[in-house]
């Protein structure tokens, strides 16, 4: 029952999709704006089906409606009732409806806002995202339908897996499928100022807002799946260069790039061609990162013709691909720039070098991950690089990209003059090699470790001299201090906003060159009363205990942590769960500023005698998401609507 | 103009030369006990998956070593490590572990993949067709 009724609304609204895709699509080409007007109903009603859509899963995973396949895979009678409601995008199917779910929001949001304020790109833009919805909506009825009967009803599901009983579980995928939708925004408009011609600046002020949300989530994703990996995995570390994480870095790289280069258009007209194709590549690598982690092809190139999913996907990526560089190659002569550069040292020549190091990135990311399926596909040999090839390569390119987070915003642009360059990075250089040298002196040995710093105090100046600079000239106008630096973040916020942002980014690189430079592990096996030690730290062991849970059986170990007095008593577990073949290990831990005590329970006597335990400190891990919390300020502040254009 | 072509050529062979030096020196290659009995060249790393042989494995809490032996129906191979063994890992159950071969004639392991994967079982038969299959498992989990 639910089964169909749930399947019959998502054909509903594939057809609508279909139609209003197609008619505003007829609408935009013809100028009749009754069918635009039609196609806006369609989207609507697209809206409210997979909204409905969603409603009813959820419903079905809270009433524990077994007839539906996709419920009773993943959850069972015993599953929290928070955890019934992550469960619905648990798995592969749920995902593509949230996807879907969230694609549908912001095309609602685009007819909200922009269907009287941009007259000529609305329609296409609409059209592109009913396109775009209509083949997600098509995945979710041929590909991977969450609504299947299953027959003969079973009296329990098989249960979610454990790892994602989490409550990261709720946040990361959220905001990692606001981020990659979001980037369809910018992708609609893009296509729209292909199509009709106007590639100048509209389409840009349209979306440069859409493209910082997009870029937002997708940051907050990343963080988020960052901070699951540590306290979920066990493993002590929050980025692994997983097939999976790169698929939803590769996009973070040129959105970011993207982001940047928007303002070269904006001043100079130029990077016209550029800014397109970013945007063309962000939304590719959005779609090829679904590809990547929902068709199986990671595990073998061979394995993802097994499911159609692998093939629907790739077709899409394909046809966006060429519809996109065929409107390119058609719009070439008025996307070609009409400024010029003029100097290599000048702001545009930052930015560019910044953009080309960003791309650079996002290829390494690119090659790294798909090395080993074409090595498969051509030579029939397995291979892996892991993590040292993607830290080797991406190191000096994210350094490289620090430092110019220092340069960008204060060179001048056309051509920068020595004076302006003495004006500006005087200081700024001399404290970055004072802060090398310090970190020399206080013991710091990494060279790698010792540029991060300097680079970073580099940046920091940077800022301070700006902020610094602009405040002085408007006390010197008569304004007191406090009013003066307010009034100077509302009036160029997003300037101000993007320096804030820079601020996230440079602590959270200060937490991963900490944790990557110090961290320390040790494990031992120890009996009651015995402790471990690690620089400075005691942990004592002081028992296991058993303890039944609703959908679990789960053993845990009590140690108590001293650096001289008592800090507390940690206790991790390994949980078992029954439908699982291996227990799964709970992580306990004590974050603090400077470092975090991380212990994992590994093996245990069944008598309670001994347990094995993995020991960490990991240094400066925090910053990363105090970085994330400095970042989701500066965003903000740099979405607020402009007060330059209205005042 | 002529100084951004310099430029960018300049970035882009940079870059290509990082690749190239960071594929070269951090590629592992997959290998099975057999392919590793036959041509194993001491030092270098390599993914070497298997079936860990029932009555091989062997684990001193106190002392964290752990010792067991891999095969793929043709041949079989002593692997050591230092330290816990994953939740997923047991005897009869398919393993992929990194490290390089020893030349005292085992491989010395310094990370066993705890994949969490439903497809990490035993062979159905011990004969080749199903070594072939769980190799074949492997090969795709243990990248």
């Amino acid at each position: 029952m639910t089964a169909d009724l749930g399947f019959g609304m998502t054909l509903v609204a594939l057809v609508l999709a279909v139609y209003g895709g197609a008619a505003a699509g007829v609408g935009a080409r013809t100028g009749r704006a009754a069918l635009v007007e039609s196609a806006q109903h369609a989207a609507l009603g697209v809206f409210v089906l997979i909204t409905a859509c969603f409603a009813l899963l959820t419903y079905a995973f809270l009433t524990f409606d077994f007839s539906v396949r996709y419920v009773a895979t993943n959850t069972n009678l015993g599953t929290p009732f928070y955890y019934r409601i992550t469960g619905v995008w648990g798995a592969l199917e749920g995902s593509i409806i949230l996807w879907s779910w969230m694609l549908a929001l912001y095309t609602m949001i685009v007819v909200l806002r922009h269907r009287s304020t941009a007259r000529e790109l609305y329609p296409w833009a609409l059209a592109t995202m009913l396109g775009i919805l209509a083949f997600f909506l098509l995945v979710m009825t041929v590909a991977a339908p969450p609504f299947q009967r299953h027959t003969p009803v079973p009296a329990d599901g098989r249960g979610l897996n454990p790892l994602l009983e989490d409550t990261g579980m709720i946040t990361h995928p959220v905001a990692l499928y606001l981020g990659f939708t979001g980037f369809t925004v910018p992708f609609a408009f893009a296509m729209a100022a292909l199509a009709t011609g106007r590639v100048g600046d509209a389409w840009l002020a349209l979306t440069r807002r859409w493209a910082i949300v997009a870029w937002y989530f997708l940051s907050l994703g990343l963080l988020i799946g960052g901070w699951w990996s540590y306290h979920v995995l066990g493993w002590g570390g929050y980025w692994a260069w997983d097939p999976v994480e790169n698929a939803a870095f590769m996009p973070w790289l040129t959105g970011t790039a993207f982001l940047h280069s928007v303002m070269i258009q904006e001043r100079r007209r130029m990077l016209k061609l550029w800014n397109i194709s970013l945007v063309i590549l962000t939304f590719g690598l959005t779609l090829f990162g679904t590809f990547l982690t929902r068709s199986g092809v990671i595990a073998s190139v061979h394995s993802f013709t097994q499911g159609a999913i692998g093939i629907l996907f790739l077709s899409f990526l394909a046809l966006v691909l060429l519809t996109a560089l065929g409107l390119v190659a058609w719009r070439w002569e008025v996307l070609r720039s009409q400024g010029d550069l003029d100097s290599v040292v000048s702001r545009e020549s930052a930015f560019l070098l910044n953009n080309v190091l960003l791309v650079a990135a996002a290829f390494t990311v690119f090659f790294g991950t798909v090395f080993p399926l074409l090595s498969e596909a051509v030579r029939g040999v397995k291979v892996s690089v892991g993590a040292p090839f993607f830290n080797q390569v991406n190191v000096p390119l994210f350094l490289s990209l620090i430092f110019l987070m220092g340069v960008g915003p204060l060179i001048a642009w056309r051509r920068a003059s020595l004076d302006n360059l003495a004006r500006n990075f005087l200081w700024p250089v001399v404290l970055g090699v004072v802060a090398a040298a310090a970190a020399f002196v206080l013991g710091v040995r990494s060279s790698l470790a010792a540029l991060a710093f300097a680079a970073a105090a580099f940046v920091l100046a940077t800022i301070a001299l700006d902020f610094g600079r602009a405040t002085r000239a408007r006390l010197r106008a008569g304004e007191s201090l406090l009013p003066a630096m307010g009034g100077l973040v509302r009036r160029h916020n997003r300037r101000y906003g993007g320096f804030v942002v820079h601020l996230g980014i440079l602590i959270i690189a200060l937490g991963v060159t900490g944790s990557q430079a110090w961290s320390v592990q040790t494990e031992m096996t120890l009996r009651p009363g015995e402790t471990a030690e690690l620089v400075g730290y005691r942990v004592r062991f002081d028992g296991l205990t058993a303890v039944e849970e609703s959908n679990h059986f789960k053993v845990v170990g009590a140690f108590t942590v001293s650096n001289g007095r008592v800090l507390g008593v940690l206790r991790p577990a390994k949980k078992f769960y029954p439908q699982e073949q291996s227990p799964i290990a709970y992580v306990d831990y004590r974050l603090g500023l400077k470092e975090d005590i991380y212990l994992v329970l590994g093996d245990f006597a069944r008598d309670g005698r001994q347990a094995t335990v993995k020991l960490q400190v990991n240094r400066l891990v925090s910053w990363i998401w105090i970085g994330g919390a400095v970042l989701t300020l500066g965003a903000l502040l740099a979405i607020l609507p402009d007060r330059r254009a209205t005042a | 103009m002529t100084k951004f072509i310099v430029g960018g050529a300049v970035i882009a062979c940079a870059l290509a030369y990082m690749i190239y030096a960071g594929v070269t020196q951090s590629v592992v290659y997959f290998v099975t006990p057999g392919e590793l009995r036959a041509a194993a060249v001491p030092g270098k790393a390599y993914r070497l998956g298997g079936m860990v042989v029932p009555g091989s494995l062997k684990w001193e809490p106190r002392t964290l070593d752990l010792s067991f032996a891999l095969s793929d129906g043709t041949a079989t191979v002593p692997v050591r490590h230092k330290g816990t063994p994953p939740d997923l890992f047991g005897e009869s159950r398919g393993a992929v572990v990194e490290g390089s071969w020893v030349g005292d004639g085992y491989f010395r392991a310094t990370l066993i993949m705890a994949k969490h994967s439903e497809e990490y079982k035993a062979p159905h038969d011990t004969s080749a067709a199903g070594y072939k299959e769980l190799i074949k498992t492997l090969r795709g989990d243990g990248r």
